[in-house]
């Protein structure tokens, strides 16, 4: 498989962000928090053109920090991302249009201010893909494509829907033509009925464009159908990558089956007693977190090696990765658990 | 069937806005018996909060029930004064909010703030407060809790900020308890430990819930029977796995369909086309129709609703229909 997107040991430290008093006060000795976030730790991965690649796990374990790094909104601290061999980001500045991001709140990130059309136009102007004469034609393309009305392009964003502010976020993303597309929780803030229409524009335009994706969710069943790999983040670190359909079916990261086991599903039998598998305790803090496994002070089957040594990532099978020193004995349960 | 703590018949609750009346809460009825739990779905702005506030007497100009009975324990709650709901909110009945931070003091211990919820409503001294306090805790699942008692909100997770309240929540032993999406914000490893809790202290306890949500998976595996909303109506109730598994409201069956473990991987989703109604601008008549496939003329009046045993829902041509029929 070769690699069109690569990320190559990338990290990202967040510092204390002090003012120069608290930073007075912490040289006298005050209680002042001077540690830094290790928000992603060392993460190396390589997406196949065309491929969509599921980011999940909990809140604040480093997948929004990930997708901005690879996007080349946030510079990394070490590290570096590159598109079909070139760099996303030179000296700390992006100097490439090929990737682009949707986020999670359209009305956040759409200017109030600013005509719909005007918003979409923007960016290809100033890069060159369009010009003054043929912009509006260009707009109108694009508002075609995720399904707007062309007619709209004179309305501002707080005219429209929560789902069609969205569709109009992808139309602004796509109309810079790029090859990469970061999705950052790109249905959460919209409603049900509305999330399977826009899960269905992704769908057909990233096939249709040929679109290599960076899907973040914390919803797993979304994440699952969309994803044709998937990562599993832990405080900052992929603790588990492969197939969409090994890592949900079949577990090979501790963590990665307690997080599936814990969603609660849809159960359609009254019957049934339903059990919850719940994870023990709460993630740690990322000022300091535990030493070797970041997960072994919750992982059932840790060992005094788990607490030592972190564990690196390996392959399990030819397309399949995961950091932990007792997989295999995972790898086992989930097989005891399926006869 | 037990004779039901809480009794429900069209509520109606509206909003007389300076843009016109919004009928946020416009048809709901239901009952629940002791230790009942009911999961109420809807989209954003289904009205699906403003029934809670309706059950707690806490709604506020410019809104005002104006149509309904409430019955809790037999006492009909919409013609109490303010002072005699007061006396029954936190005591009789309780809700915890969506957003733990908005709930509790950041001023205040969590002990201190628990000692005035034990006061509203009851005299208890200093040590024997702690005392229920920490056992409450322990019961939400929040380790040391005693020693925790000193702690600060700011000083708390989200997921136990949470805890707190449904503690809160629990301390005057409520006959019904309204959650209002109380796991939405948190993650999901924390939400199924909360959930569990839940479900094990309404069994233990006798309490009835009412559980806000719009996760169908999350009232799936949590409530015995369930209400669904849409445009301030509940649209279809009944037992949760029949009413999944069976639905006869097209936008139950609409919503069910759309969810992606529905349709093989990467396959495109049954989707329901158009837009979630302004409540400002409801067309007469059924208010699913523009987005409706079954939709015909006779839905240009409103549907009522019709019961078949456990079983109702507000639509003229229910889903599954014709089966019934052949059968
Ligand atoms: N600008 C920043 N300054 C300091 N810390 C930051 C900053 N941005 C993120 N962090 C920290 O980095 C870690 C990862 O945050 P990130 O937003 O990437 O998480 P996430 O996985 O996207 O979470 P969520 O699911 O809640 O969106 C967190 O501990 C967060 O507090
Ligand atoms: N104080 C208020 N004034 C006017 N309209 C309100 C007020 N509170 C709620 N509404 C309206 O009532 C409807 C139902 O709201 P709500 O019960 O909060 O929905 P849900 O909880 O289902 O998301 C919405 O249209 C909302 O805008
Ligand atoms: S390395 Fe040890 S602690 Fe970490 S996940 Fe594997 S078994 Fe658990
Ligand atoms: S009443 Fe008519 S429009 Fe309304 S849900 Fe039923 S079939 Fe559809
Ligand atoms: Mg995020
Ligand atoms: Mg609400």
């Amino acid at each position: 498989m070769s690699a069109f997107l690569s990320i190559d040991n990338v990290s990202r430290l967040f510092g204390p962000n002090l003012t120069t008093g608290e930073k007075i006060a912490a040289k006298l000795g005050a209680k002042v928090e001077t540690r830094s976030v290790r928000a992603v730790s060392d993460v190396s991965l390589t997406v196949a053109r065309g491929e969509t690649l599921g980011l999940v796990g909990e809140s604040g374990c480093g997948k929004s920090t990930l997708g901005r790094l690879i996007a080349g909104i946030l510079p990394p601290t070490a590290g570096t991302v590159m598109i079909d061999g070139a760099p996303v980001m030179e000296n700390g500045a992006k100097v490439t249009t090929r990737v682009q991001t949707v986020f999670q709140d359209p009305f956040a990130s759409l200017d109030p201010r600013m005509k719909v059309g005007d918003t979409v136009s923007e960016g290809p102007i100033a890069h060159g893909l369009t010009n003054k004469v043929k912009t509006k034609a260009y707009v109108a393309e694009w508002f075609e494509r995720v399904g707007l009305d062309p007619v709209w392009v004179d309305r501002y964003p707080h005219q429209f829907s929560g789902g069609q502010r969205q569709r109009i976020a992808i139309a602004r993303a796509l109309a810079m033509q790029p090859d990469v597309l970061i999705c950052d929780e790109p249905v959460a803030s919209l409603d049900v009925s509305i999330q399977a229409q826009i899960i269905n524009l992704f769908l057909e335009l990233t096939r249709d464009l040929g679109l290599t994706t960076i899907f973040i969710s914390h919803d797993l069943s979304v994440v699952q159908h969309v994803s044709d790999r998937v990562a599993v983040m832990y405080l900052g670190r992929i603790v588990e990558l492969g197939p969409v359909a090994e890592v949900f079916g079949k577990p090979a990261h501790p963590y990665t089956d307690a997080l599936f086991g814990s969603v609660p599903k849809l159960v359609l039998d009254a019957d049934e007693l339903v059990h919850f598998d719940t994870i023990e305790g709460e993630v740690p803090s990322p000022l300091s977190p535990p030493s070797g496994c970041y997960y072994h002070p919750r992982c059932p089957l840790a060992t005094q090696a788990c607490s030592d040594q972190q564990p690196l990532m390996q392959p399990v099978t030819e397309r399949r990765e995961v950091a932990c020193h007792h997989f295999e004995e995972q790898i086992a349960k989930g097989l005891d658990k399926a006869v | 069937m037990s004779a039901p703590v809480l009794s429900v018949r069209d509520l109606r609750t509206h909003f007389f806005t300076r843009a016109g009346v919004v009928k946020a809460v416009d048809g709901v009825s239901f009952d629940l018996a002791p230790g009942e739990i009911m999961g109420l779905v809807g989209e954003s702005g289904s009205g699906k909060t403003v029934t809670g506030f309706s059950l707690l007497g806490l709604v506020d100009e410019p809104g005002r029930i104006v149509e309904g009975s409430i019955k809790l324990n037999g006492t009909e709650l919409t013609t109490l004064s303010d002072v005699e709901l007061r006396a029954r909110r936190g005591r009789d009945i309780s809700m915890i909010f969506q957003d733990p931070i908005a709930t509790l003091n950041p001023m205040l211990t969590i002990g201190q703030q628990m000692k005035l919820a034990i006061d509203a409503h009851e005299r208890l001294g200093k040590r024997a407060a702690d005392a229920r306090a920490t056992e409450l805790l322990t019961q939400v699942g929040i380790p040391s809790a005693a020693a925790r008692l000193r702690a600060y909100p700011h000083e708390f997770s989200g997921g136990m900020r949470q805890r707190v309240a449904i503690a809160i929540a629990l301390l005057h032993r409520p006959a019904v308890i309204v959650a209002d999406e109380p796991t939405t914000a948190l993650d999901v490893s924390i939400q199924a430990q909360i959930l569990y809790q839940m479900r094990d202290l309404a069994a233990e306890t006798g309490t009835a819930l009412i559980w806000i949500s719009h996760d169908l998976a999350v009232v799936s595996s949590l409530a015995s029977k369930l209400a669904v909303m849409y445009a301030g109506r509940i649209v279809e109730q009944g037992p949760t796995a029949t009413l999944l598994r069976d639905p006869r409201h097209p936008y139950t069956a609409g919503l069910l369909a759309s969810l992606p473990a529905m349709a093989p991987p990467g396959a495109p989703l049954a989707q329901i086309p158009g837009t979630t109604p302004s409540l400002l601008s409801l067309p007469p008549g059924c208010p699913f129709a523009p987005r409706c496939d079954r939709a015909t003329a006779e839905c240009a009046a409103e549907p009522e609703i019709t019961f078949r045993g456990d079983r109702g829902w507000r639509c003229f041509h229910p889903v599954g229909q014709a089966e019934e029929v052949t059968a």
